[in-house]
């Protein structure tokens, strides 16, 4: 007896996972079938597609591949990667290294440090059209910053990076940091902050210097706040779009598009509904690759540990 | 309940009302600068003197930006009463799926088989033999806009055809003035594309790469010389560094650089700087060269809808817009050529009245717009932004078109 009905009450005591806090998930509800319907069903909604010959309108007429061996023939596209690739790094490394710079050099408890905080949070308050067409002018040859210097006095002086192929992608970069790197400096900010004061003393105890400090102990201890930043400006970089529109629209000809320009181009104005989802895959693909071994190494470490 | 609240509801039923009333027809268009919008203002005013209502429905911005808009509201089941569209190939989908109004009795009704000159027009109104849409106005891309003042500078008379142009760019650059102003889009580089190689290639080549699509054609000798003028003029206007249509029309007025090659469309940036065509400026069709225009421009679809009512007034539409009162209030606005050739242009600008003999005389092509479907367009943009602003060849240029041209659709 007290064997066959030993299960029932334990059953009973012990519900199953799924109905733990079931208000909770109750209550999550319609965020789960938003992501479930929303995001994973348009993505796979977008994914098959892709492998269509839909024009204007989706249409269900298997092309196979096609799309995609169009997409890696095309130049504009090659270019757009490329083009991803250089402002992609240069804008990691750039906001990291400033951004952390800038926090460090207001956590040492310089004056007016408020102030700065706000000057340099301040564009990041802008939208990326605002800051596109700012920087358009800024770097315009004729009215921004190249006629300011040649008044000065000094007639040789030549910025014009927006007009040249080879540094138009520079001079978004420019824009891109002036707006971003605002944000990842108060990120950092509050990671130091978050720093206990005893570090900085046994470091002063053991006669560590202020910068080998930072950079030995400081910023391991920063870890989570790295990867934060890390990951805001990652996904920052993928969708950049706005900003390129606003500054340059793409030119001079090819030379600053962008995969998330060439996806909306061929969707909306080609009128190619294929070939624009065989490039927002591929946008998908790069993001997956760069982040499952990122997600295994940041998620799976901390279970095994 | 409050009282923005009540105000609202208030003004809501009112609008229901009114709606209910008279023929309330929303209709959307990009025409968003002066000039158009002062067109379009006579469609609305004489639309509203028949008793209906012309709810205008104008989106900023060009077509680019303005057609995935009205596209995703037709497809979305919130289809507007009429709309703009360039004519050709853009809504041919959406006939294929039913989603625009047969306009083929109001065609028969109004003769306009008989009317519309060139017919190429309605050919571009027509699938299967049903008519879909309603031709507004031509717009052609064949012209090169000419500065007095910049050849005056240099001591150069001012040139009556392309050749002359290039010939005497040199002496012009030398004088310190840009020969010719290009903006850095590729749009606008492929406009300059297809009026050099019609210029040049000569208008068998031309038709058998852009109507029949025959790619040995584009990979000829004809082409091979098109694209080497094309190179020539890529060097001639290098030092051009600015992005939009409007503003190189600019350098050109102001006498900064020599000449520009754009749709007539530019005319009114001259007009609004108050410049005499002859005196301030000169337009060349077909860059002086083949007096051949092609015949691009707009046209108004009507999406299909429910109440009889409306698909009525729809009709009455689209009777009215190609009326010839309107036809030519409209066009005299607008800077465009009308649609059909019986009407009286006599207070078009000169410009205009060269467009008008062109027509007359039956000098007209197919647009991009009716050749290529937009898919294919985007491509040889793509392709021309590339070659015009980077040192590839002229050769390697030409094998690209040609297997753009081979894929074309």
């Amino acid at each position: 007896m007290t064997v066959v009905s030993d299960p029932r009450p334990r059953s009973a005591k012990r519900p199953s996972r799924l109905f733990k806090n079931w208000m909770a998930k109750i209550a999550s509800l319609p965020m789960i079938l938003t992501a479930l319907v929303v995001f994973l069903g348009g993505t796979a909604w977008t994914v098959t597609y892709s492998f269509t010959g839909s024009r204007m309108l989706p249409r269900a007429k298997w092309v196979g591949l096609d799309q995609y061996e169009r997409l890696w023939d095309t130049d504009r596209w090659i270019i757009s990667i490329k083009n991803l690739a250089i402002y992609g790094s240069c804008s990691m490394i750039l906001t990291l290294v400033l951004g952390f710079s800038l926090a460090a050099c207001l956590d040492r408890k310089i004056r007016f440090e408020s102030a700065f905080r706000t000057i340099f949070l301040y564009p990041f308050a802008l939208s990326f059209v605002v800051t596109g067409l700012a920087w358009q002018w800024i770097l315009n040859p004729d009215f921004g910053l190249q006629s300011v210097v040649r008044s000065w006095g000094w007639e040789s002086f030549a910025f014009n990076p927006l007009n040249d192929p080879n540094t138009v992608i520079f001079g978004l970069l420019i824009a891109g940091l002036w707006q971003g790197t605002g944000l990842i400096m108060c990120i950092m900010l509050a990671g130091l902050r978050g720093i206990d004061e005893d570090i900085w003393k046994a470091a002063r105890v053991d006669g560590i210097g202020t910068v080998k400090t930072y950079v030995v102990v400081i910023i391991p201890m920063m870890r989570p706040v790295f990867i934060t930043a890390l990951v805001m400006i990652a996904s920052g970089i993928i969708k950049l779009y706005d900003l390129v529109v606003a500054q340059t629209g793409g030119g001079p000809g090819l030379a600053s598009e962008v995969p998330a320009k060439y996806v909306i181009e061929y969707m909306f104005r080609a009128q190619n509904l294929g070939q624009g989802f065989a490039a927002s895959t591929m946008m998908l693909c790069s993001v997956v690759i760069i982040l499952i071994p990122w997600a295994y190494l940041e998620f799976g470490g901390r279970k095994r540990g | 309940m409050s009282t923005t609240l009540k105000s609202l509801l208030v003004g809501t039923a009112l609008t229901t009302a009114s709606a209910a009333s008279a023929v309330e027809l929303e209709v959307t268009h990009w025409w968003t600068s002066g000039g158009e919008a002062a067109a379009v203002s006579e469609f609305a005013a004489a639309w509203n003197a028949t008793g209906n209502t012309w709810v205008d429905g104008a989106i900023a911005g060009s077509g680019g930006t303005a057609r995935p808009i009205i596209i995703s509201r037709i497809l979305g089941g919130d289809p507007m009463a009429a709309t703009q569209l360039n004519h050709g190939r853009q809504a041919q989908e959406l006939i294929e799926a039913g989603l625009l109004l047969d306009l083929t009795d109001v065609a028969e009704a109004g003769g306009w088989t008989d009317i519309v000159n060139p017919s190429s027009l309605l050919d571009a109104c027509t699938l299967d033999g049903k008519i879909y849409c309603v031709p507004i106005n031509i717009h052609s891309a064949q012209w090169i806009w000419l500065s007095h003042a910049a050849y005056e500078n240099a001591g150069l008379e001012v040139p009556s055809d392309w050749n002359e142009f290039v010939a005497t760019a040199g002496d012009l650059n030398a004088a310190g003035t840009l020969p010719l102003a290009m903006g850095q889009q590729g749009w606008q580089q492929s406009i300059a594309f297809g009026a050099i190689t019609l210029a040049v290639a000569g208008l068998d080549a031309w038709k058998a790469v852009n109507v029949d699509k025959d790619a040995d054609a584009a990979r000829g000798p004809e082409y091979t010389a098109a694209f080497e003028a094309v190179a020539a003029a890529r060097s001639l206007a290098s030092e051009s560094a600015v992005q939009d249509w409007n503003l190189a029309t600019n350098m050109v007025i102001t006498g900064q650089a020599g000449a520009q090659i754009m749709g007539d469309w530019a005319q009114g940036e001259f007009a609004v700087a108050g410049q005499v065509e002859g005196e301030d400026y000169s337009c060349l069709p077909g860059l002086g060269l083949n007096a051949v225009l092609d015949t691009g421009g707009d046209a108004f679809y009507f999406p299909v809808n429910d109440d009889p009512e409306i698909t009525a007034a729809q009709k009455e539409l689209a009777a009215l817009l190609i009326s010839p009162e309107a036809q030519v209030s409209f066009n005299l606005a607008k800077g465009s050529l009308p649609v059909r050739g019986d009407i009286d242009m006599s207070a078009a600008n000169g410009c205009m009245q060269k467009g008008l003999e062109i027509l007359a005389s039956g000098g007209v092509l197919p647009s991009a717009d009716i050749s290529f479907s937009a898919d294919t367009q985007t491509q040889i943009e793509d392709l021309m932004a590339q070659f015009w602003t980077s040192d590839m060849s002229a050769a390697d240029a030409q094998a690209d078109y040609a297997d753009l041209i081979e894929k074309a659709d």
